[in-house]
């Protein structure tokens, strides 16, 4: 447990878990109808009100952990049952109230919407309120708070709403696949969909990679991750697995940093395409600024490309902190190069799954980027590392202007901002998850060490310019 | 046409597979031998363990130490050019 933040992730993990077990064992079909109860044996409920609910929510969590419900596209699902049905009165008025004299709440609201009665207590009044939060400000109790559903709050997007049962409800249109509402949610009704029994699948049919070569692409965020043992074992641990080799995303990223500085300097304005929920959003709510979307694969897509064009018949499994991935592979432009996409929480479920005992391996080693495509993982690198491709490419006349977006809702400003023609600058680097790809949803455990764990391995790596770690690509320049 | 891969996976990489991919293009392009040798990469030859990069020159193996590269590629290499 201690290796999650939350006990939704725990359980999430546990179903996962042993889904992956009876699929190496080819023993899913017969005893998928098993599994709830055997994560909860008993009578006593421990979660919900009966053990029945909780076996009927977890036959759910059963069907996500084998992809999910297929006539949905998305890949982040409600799971109606699971959903606690969370008020959402917006702001209320507690019994914290004293009835007091200066009544700053009524000063402060704007619409009249406050009101007392004969204990000088407060009341809002909600055909007036506007949701403006001023009276909460100004209480000097705290008397007034938000009702607000975490999956609600969690969305900036403003693609969850409620459904006539009362149940979040996600409109796929609007939905960018982030993962923040899986991540939020106390109860664990927002889940993204597992593709485990695919990666299960290929690596058992590559028969040893005999058949073919299977790879895993792990993103830069692994740092700081898995951290109760040394990164290397890690690796060790992903090859026993059954990969052939590992590789990482970073190298991508290097590729990804000094094409686009080039294309940076020859369009005057673009802005990143590496975060698929950014690249969704513009797509989506931004239309007039698709154009200006780098024409860059994203680092995942572009080393899997690059990895599949030395070895034609090689099958790729992306493993990183991202749920918008499982999205992003699913796109024809990258279908070619990406086979499966998995997250670290679901690389632990793997793990476990095989008893594999990670403290007990030989460390192996990672080292393909540099420390610029390793640093993508954290909000504000990828400006960092495009920085350094302009001075590699020795483009020296062009003056480099990013703007950092760290969360969707810095995204959103510049975004707007762009659209009306005033941009900040010209270079959006737009990330959807707080703190960049170390805060995603498919991390275990996420924090401000992350943020340092990242910097350490970048400075760690043994390629210490983009060019230097591209230069050991024969072929990359014909890619 | 010669094929010659180096592999570029993290252990060989840690070895000195740029050093080695760099002087083989030095040396293709000093010997005039574009047309003929063809040099790739390959992420794992599965022999991390062995003293050296691996390298395959048409699907024979060696573990080359990057001191070694002007030597094996005369030795190895050029030999295999025009047979």
């Amino acid at each position: 447990m201690d290796r999650f933040d939350t006990k939704v992730q725990y359980l999430k993990y546990s179903v996962l878990k042993e889904v992956a077990r009876h699929a190496w064992d080819d023993t899913l079909w017969e005893s998928i109808v098993d599994i709830p109860k055997d994560i909860v044996p008993g009578r006593t409920p421990t979660m919900r009100c009966c053990v029945y609910k909780e076996r009927a929510i977890l036959a759910e969590r059963v069907k996500l952990a084998t992809g999910g419900d297929k006539r949905n596209p998305n890949v982040i699902e409600v799971i109606d049952i699971a959903c606690d049905d969370c008020p959402a009165g917006g702001y209320e008025i507690t019994n914290a109230c004293r009835g007091c004299l200066a009544h700053r709440c009524m000063d402060a609201c704007k619409k009249g919407a406050i009101t007392l009665d004969h204990n000088q207590k407060a009341h809002i009044d909600k055909s007036k309120c506007v949701e403006c939060g001023m009276c909460a400000k100004v209480c000097p109790y705290s008397a007034i708070i938000n009702s607000k559903r975490p999956c609600q709050n969690s969305c900036k997007v403003k693609a969850i709403s409620m459904s006539e049962e009362k149940a979040a409800k996600i409109d796929n249109d609007k939905c960018i696949a982030c993962g923040a509402c899986v991540y939020q949610c106390p109860f664990g009704a927002i889940s993204d969909k597992s593709f485990i029994l695919n990666v299960i699948d290929i690596i058992k049919k590559s028969c040893g990679n005999e058949k073919y070569k299977v790879y895993a692409v792990v993103a830069p965020s692994i740092a700081g991750q898995f951290s109760y043992v040394t990164p290397g074992k890690v690796i060790a641990g992903i090859k026993k697995l059954g990969f052939f080799s590992i590789v990482e995303a970073a190298l991508g990223a290097d590729m990804v940093a000094l094409n686009e500085a080039k294309e940076l300097a020859e369009k005057g304005f673009l802005t990143s395409s590496c975060c698929p929920a950014f690249v969704k959003y513009i797509e989506t709510q931004f239309p007039t600024l698709k154009a200006n979307i780098s024409s860059n694969l994203s680092p995942m897509a572009t080393i899997a490309k690059y990895i599949k064009s030395t070895d034609p018949t090689a099958k790729i499994i992306f493993i990183g902190p991202c749920t918008a991935k499982k999205a992003e592979f699913q796109k024809k432009e990258v279908r070619p190069y990406i086979d499966s996409v998995i997250t670290f929480e679901e690389l632990q479920a793997l793990f476990d799954s095989k008893d594999i005992d990670l403290k007990s391996l030989e460390d192996e080693v990672l080292d393909n980027a540099s420390y610029y495509g390793r640093i993508f993982a954290r909000s504000g690198g990828l400006s960092d590392a495009v920085r350094q491709g302009l001075v590699e490419n020795g483009i020296t006349d062009f003056e480099y202007k990013p703007v950092v977006c760290d969360g969707i809702e810095q995204c959103r400003m510049a975004l707007l901002k762009a659209a009306k023609n005033i941009p900040d600058g010209n270079f959006i680097e737009g990330m959807a998850c707080i703190s960049g790809c170390i805060g995603g949803a498919g991390c275990l455990t996420h924090g401000e060490k992350n943020r340092r764990d990242v910097d350490k391995y970048g400075m760690e790596a043994y390629e210490k310019t983009i060019t230097d770690a591209l230069s050991v690509l024969p072929g990359a320049d014909k890619q | 046409m010669v094929k010659v891969t180096v592999c570029i996976g993290s252990s060989c990489h840690l070895k000195g597979s740029r050093q080695l991919v760099e002087r083989f293009q030095y040396l293709i392009k000093e010997n005039k031998k574009d047309e003929q040798i063809e040099l790739a990469g390959a992420f794992c030859m599965g022999k991390c363990a062995s003293d050296g990069v691996s390298v395959t020159v048409d699907g024979d193996y060696f573990a080359v130490k990057p001191e070694n590269a002007d030597d094996f590629f005369r030795k190895q290499v050029l030999v295999r050019v025009g047979k």
